[in-house]
């Protein structure tokens, strides 16, 4: 049952010039298991999911992926660990040029070197996952915004990563469209995917965490299963923190 | 009647061969110019700072530096070094260095107006930074960039006529030998500007479709 964690993050500091932003963050993450991240604005949780695939450099700390410790310095190294680790932005970033099937087949094509009509099958299976088989021939701009993120989990889940983080995947979206993104995500956490996420969603991570983990001024306040820190919270300003996004996100996911 | 005999018989069969060279003169420094562009643009927006630097000092010389001065360099200066080039490639030589500097001022803004987003998807699906700036920015940058570098282009096709300056005897040449053997400055000068005329027209015509042909679905009125 205790099997060794697929993902370790040890002490994480990150300094924007003289604004200490991570003041050391660590995690370690078993394969299957999802981890919240909740927090206010400005907490760090976007600079620390972005430290764990190096889009964001971090001034000191370790990070090992099943076992294996990362060298960010080493090109290769980083380019091959990044391939291993899916990423979802709140703002979706799909690439503007491309069809959602480009989208989904360029990262298999241009990283992976796998030959179009391979990349193409791939492709069109996990858009067909995410269910938007209809919409594979179309362009960002010609997507709504659930539609997109969809697509962008799609093109993560075409690399096969053995870990995914999700930076709040629902908060550009319209109240109407959250509900089909979470669906997908759910649908991840019940085939096995490791994933850290960071998500005010509070009834979605009440159902679906294995832990949760409240983050405040670069550094973790308070961790543990959803039903402790959101009903049971030792700490005030975890209490505090908590009440404000159940009044302010509900309790419907 | 005179008139008409004049210009079919001496200034448009001397306009044509001009036009010949002309053309000639323009497609290749158009290309080279563009590729030059391209990649001084892309240096300029990520390449190292020792590059970055280099990169500049070609813009600001290539820009600031009367573009008949620099074909004079070419052409009359680098004899000096032992280097000799034909009329010719001389001014094609100038052209696509000097067009080359005014594409990459395009080719550098459009890129860094590309979202960083774009940027980090690219990083974080393993791409490496050449990967990412060949299939993701440049194909985004170049779409930005081609109403400028279109512009380039138009004034390319204008400034070709400085190449008889170095003795390159295109179509202004031609002009300005025919005129002065017939004395007919006005006829012989506004046949010539016709042809210019038509040059860039059918130049602007081309850019157009091509500027239709790759926008982005969704994008056609630029939502930025
Ligand atoms: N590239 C950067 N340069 C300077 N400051 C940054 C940069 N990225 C983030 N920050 C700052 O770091 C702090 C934490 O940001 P972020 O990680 O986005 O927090 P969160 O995602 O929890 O809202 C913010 O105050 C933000 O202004
Ligand atoms: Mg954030």
């Amino acid at each position: 049952m205790e099997s060794e964690p697929i993902l370790v993050v040890e002490n994480i500091k990150k300094a924007f010039g003289p604004r200490v932003i991570l003041k050391g963050v660590s995690m370690a993450i078993r394969r299957g298991e999802l981890k919240v991240l909740i927090g206010p604005s400005g907490a760090g949780k976007s600079t620390f999911l972005q430290c764990i695939n190096f889009l964001v450099t971090p001034d000191a700390g370790e990070i090992r992926l099943e076992g294996r410790p990362i060298h960010h310095s080493r090109k290769r190294e980083l380019y091959a660990y990044r391939q291993q680790v899916g990423m979802i932005f709140q703002d979706f970033n799909l690439f503007d040029h491309l069809t959602a099937l480009d989208n989904v087949m360029i990262g298999l094509v241009r990283v992976k070197g796998m030959d179009r009509k391979s990349a193409r099958e791939r492709a069109m299976a996990e858009i067909e996952r995410v269910g938007l088989k209809e919409h594979a021939g179309h362009y960002p701009a010609q997507l709504s915004g659930g539609q997109k993120q969809r697509i962008s989990i799609a093109r993560a889940l075409a690399m096969d990563p053995k870990v995914m983080l999700l930076d709040e995947p629902t908060s550009a979206l319209d109240p109407e469209l959250i509900g089909e993104v979470l669906a997908v995500i759910r649908d991840l956490v019940a085939n096995g995917m490791t994933m850290v996420m960071a998500t005010h969603q509070i009834g979605f991570s009440r159902a679906m965490a294995n832990e949760i983990i409240f983050m405040e001024d670069g550094l973790i306040v308070e961790q543990g299963p959803p039903s402790v820190i959101l009903s049971d919270a030792r700490c005030e300003r975890t209490k505090e923190f908590c009440s404000k996004i159940t009044e302010l996100y509900g309790e419907a996911s | 009647m005179d008139e008409l005999l004049f210009l079919q018989d001496e200034v448009v069969p001397a306009l044509l061969k001009g036009l010949r060279v002309s053309i000639l003169l323009i497609v290749p420094s158009a290309f080279f110019g563009l590729f030059i562009g391209i990649l001084v643009g892309a240096l300029r927006v990520y390449g190292s700072r020792p590059v970055v630097f280099a990169a500049d000092i070609y813009v600001t010389l290539f820009r600031g530096i009367p573009l008949v001065v620099q074909l004079f360099i070419w052409y009359f200066g680098l004899p000096y070094l032992g280097i000799y080039l034909s009329p010719f490639t001389a001014s094609i030589v100038g052209f696509s260095l000097c067009s080359g500097a005014y594409h990459s001022e395009y080719i550098r803004g459009a890129l860094k107006s590309i979202k960083r987003g774009q940027m980090l998807a690219a990083q974080a699906l393993g791409f490496s930074k050449f990967q990412m700036v060949v299939s993701v920015i440049l194909p985004q940058g170049l779409r930005r960039a081609l109403p400028g570098c279109g512009n380039e282009i138009i004034y390319l096709i204008k400034y070709s006529s400085l190449a008889y300056m170095v003795t390159c005897i295109e179509l202004t040449g031609e002009a300005k030998i025919l005129a002065s053997h017939s004395f007919k400055y006005t006829e012989v000068y506004l046949a010539a500007g016709g042809f210019y005329l038509g040059l860039v027209s059918i130049a602007g015509w081309i850019l157009h479709r091509l500027e239709r042909r790759v926008a982005i679905p969704g994008f056609e009125h630029h939502r930025g």
